[in-house]
């Protein structure tokens, strides 16, 4: 009983980089209880501010699980946002900006997919390129300008997706009162992705990928098309970040998305996604973001200079990096330990050579 | 390559149910049958006048040198080459050869297990069973509870994988060789393939496991099907196999039952026709 209790527990998603995040949120809770033991560094700072991070997150854990990397995203960011703040701002047409900022996230992506799985361009250096394109693109049609949304507030576009939540009298500034709507709509594209990763046929097809692209071939999935549905998806969700990000800082400008880059893809790898592909967690990302994004006010509060912030965070990405390289190899950690003369015996399926021989029939 | 709507029906339904292929294979003598055919790269005549056939339930070894036209042979069966001239039956009905391909033979409930091309390493058993195959809703939705059971009862039954540690949630890079050799044979038995190509299945493996190999083999032949067991060691085909065929610079030079001849004979007799040829 207890050893089940014990996979059982060991079997939840995710878990070195949950427990690593209490942790560390608990260590802040010590050094900078005036911030960390008060609710609105996560309701009102947190839940306002990190779900285009937490979104794009998500998004590069697909990409990453099927052995691909799109460097193209942040330039999404500031195309879509550029198309949205232009036709919104000059053109005053609402909701159509909305949907022609999602429009040119979803050809950005799809244009990706095709360089990708039909030109045959490896996705570091096709999306590379891209990105310069569209960032280029990006400051030539906005003039280099940013563009301040003025009275934005009052609008419908904004109330119903970055406003805050109906509850308590946002006057009081009381915590419960800035709650915003954003963070429900993550929590609803996460969960819905969570579901397409792990219980779709399209996540099933992106992990088979990821481990191998002509088993997948051999096992009958359509390598090229699923690739093409996946950076398009990658476009899509980029393009729905431009707009939170937009409306949330009521303001426009050109490199808005250029920041996301680095802290994305680490909070995918830290939350254990596999760097080779084939294996992925979205729970692992969505802490690893958290994890990513409180780093910063964390050590700020706690009297650290900005610079201090990139070294940590380039610290834990390189540290948790390791960790899954000799968690996910169990023959590179073995050779390490090995190294260190320590035995181990591993958990309850042990490699074909560990366990007894199967009897055979027959001779 | 989509989901083929046959593949999907016969998943729809229960694990073991009539399909289409089975329903006829009331009415046929041989699985697959070869009239006259003939290949050529360029100038080089790879396949000379192949006339045979592979009873529905035989296992047929085919051997000969490297180079001696086996794989070709294997590909033009599956679809991956058109033959030059020639005609191919499958289930004693003439196959349009314009119209073959890989896609089709898998309709026709052929089945090839490459060495090891054909499980994802760090995906579960569950998954390398139903992939491309899947059992969903009608939004794409693995129906997750079903495939892990039908995978269960693959692993105990079909496969006969029991009490040694692996469960349908292993991921298959805790398989040895002969396992996962195990575990493509079982799928394709799970999906009803009449004939199972191995290609080499015993290369670079150990004793123990061409042993559970050869089990697997003997399991194909247990369950009513047949299979094309290409294998360079003579030891291995002669234990299993119904029949050998001999092939030798495109050609077929000969056909053993096992039973006539021990292994020391028939490398003997094989090499004797590479010295009169």
């Amino acid at each position: 009983m207890k050893t089940a209790a014990r996979s059982r527990f060991a079997r939840i998603e995710g878990l070195p980089i949950i427990v690593v995040s209490v942790l560390i949120i608990g260590l802040f809770m010590i050094t900078a209880p005036s911030v960390f033991l008060r609710p609105e560094i996560y309701t009102s700072t947190m839940l306002s501010t990190a779900p285009p991070l937490i979104l794009l997150a998500t998004g590069l854990t697909f990409v990453i699980a099927a052995g691909e990397i799109d460097l193209s995203f942040p330039s999404i960011i500031g195309f879509s946002g550029c198309a949205f703040a232009i036709l919104f701002k000059l053109h005053g047409l609402g909701w159509i900006a909305i949907l022609a900022a999602l429009a040119a996230g979803v050809l950005i992506g799809f244009i990706n997919g095709v360089l990708v799985a039909k030109v045959g361009i490896p996705s570091f250096i096709a999306t590379l390129g891209t990105g310069f394109f569209w960032n280029g693109m990006a400051t030539f049609w906005s003039g280099g300008k940013s563009y301040a949304l003025r009275g934005v507030e009052d609008t419908s576009v904004y109330q119903i997706l970055v406003g805050n939540l109906p509850i308590g009298d946002p006057a009081t500034y009381v915590w419960y009162s800035q709650i915003s709507v954003q963070a429900v709509w993550m929590a609803a594209i996460v969960v819905f992705l969570w579901f397409v990763l792990n219980r779709h046929r399209f996540g099933e097809h992106i992990l088979f990928i990821g481990d191998s692209n002509d088993v997948s071939r051999v096992v009958g999935v359509d390598v090229d098309w699923e690739k093409i549905k996946l950076f398009t998806m990658m476009g899509l969700l980029a393009a729905i970040a431009a707009i939170m990000l937009t409306l949330e800082n009521r303001n426009y400008f050109g490199n808005q998305g250029q920041g996301y880059l680095l802290t994305a893809i680490a909070a995918v790898l830290i939350g254990g996604t596999s760097i080779f592909g084939g294996k992925a967690t979205i729970v692992g990302t969505v802490f690893g973001a958290v994890l990513i994004y409180l780093m910063e006010p964390g050590l700020v509060a706690a009297g650290a200079t900005a610079e201090t912030v990139q070294i940590m965070r380039g610290l834990v990405f390189l540290i948790a990096v390791i960790f899954y390289l000799f968690m996910d190899e169990p023959a590179r950690r073995r050779a390490l330990l090995a190294r260190f003369m320590i035995r181990t015996s591993s958990g309850p399926a042990k490699p074909a050579g560990e366990r007894p021989a199967q009897p055979t029939r027959g001779s | 390559m989509r989901l083929r709507p046959a593949a999907k029906g016969r998943i729809r339904g229960e694990g073991l149910q009539m399909t289409a292929a089975m329903a006829e294979s009331a009415s046929f003598a041989n699985i697959v049958r070869l009239a006259g055919v003939q290949k050529y790269f360029g100038a080089v005549h790879a396949l000379r006048n192949i006339n045979m056939a592979v009873g529905r339930n035989e296992i047929v070894g085919l051997i000969g040198d490297n180079g001696a036209g086996k794989s070709t042979l294997i590909k033009t069966i599956t679809g991956v080459h058109k033959p030059t001239s020639g005609r191919i039956f499958v289930r004693d009905k003439e196959i349009d050869l314009d119209a073959y391909s890989v896609g089709k033979a898998h309709d026709l409930s052929i089945e090839t297990v490459y060495q090891d091309k054909s499980l994802g390493e760090k995906q579960p058993l569950w998954r390398n069973f139903f992939v491309g195959r899947q059992i969903v809703n009608r939004f794409g939705f693995i129906d997750v509870k079903k495939e892990k059971e039908i995978a269960n009862d693959i692993l105990l039954n079909t496969i006969g994988f029991r009490g040694v540690g692996i469960s349908v949630d292993s991921t298959v890079q805790l398989l040895s060789g002969g396992e996962r050799q195990g575990i493509s044979i079982g799928r394709a038995m799970h999906f009803n393939s009449d004939l199972i190509i191995l290609d080499e299945p015993t290369a670079a493996l150990g004793v123990k496991e061409v042993r559970k190999v050869l089990d697997f083999v003997r399991r194909i032949k247990e369950s009513g099907r047949a299979s094309i067991y290409i294998e360079h060691n003579l030891a291995h085909v002669h234990e299993v196999a119904d029949r050998l065929i001999v092939l030798d610079r495109g050609e077929i030079v000969a056909e053993i039952r096992p039973s006539e001849m021990t292994v020391a004979e028939l490398t003997k007799y094989l090499i004797n026709i590479q010295h009169e040829r």
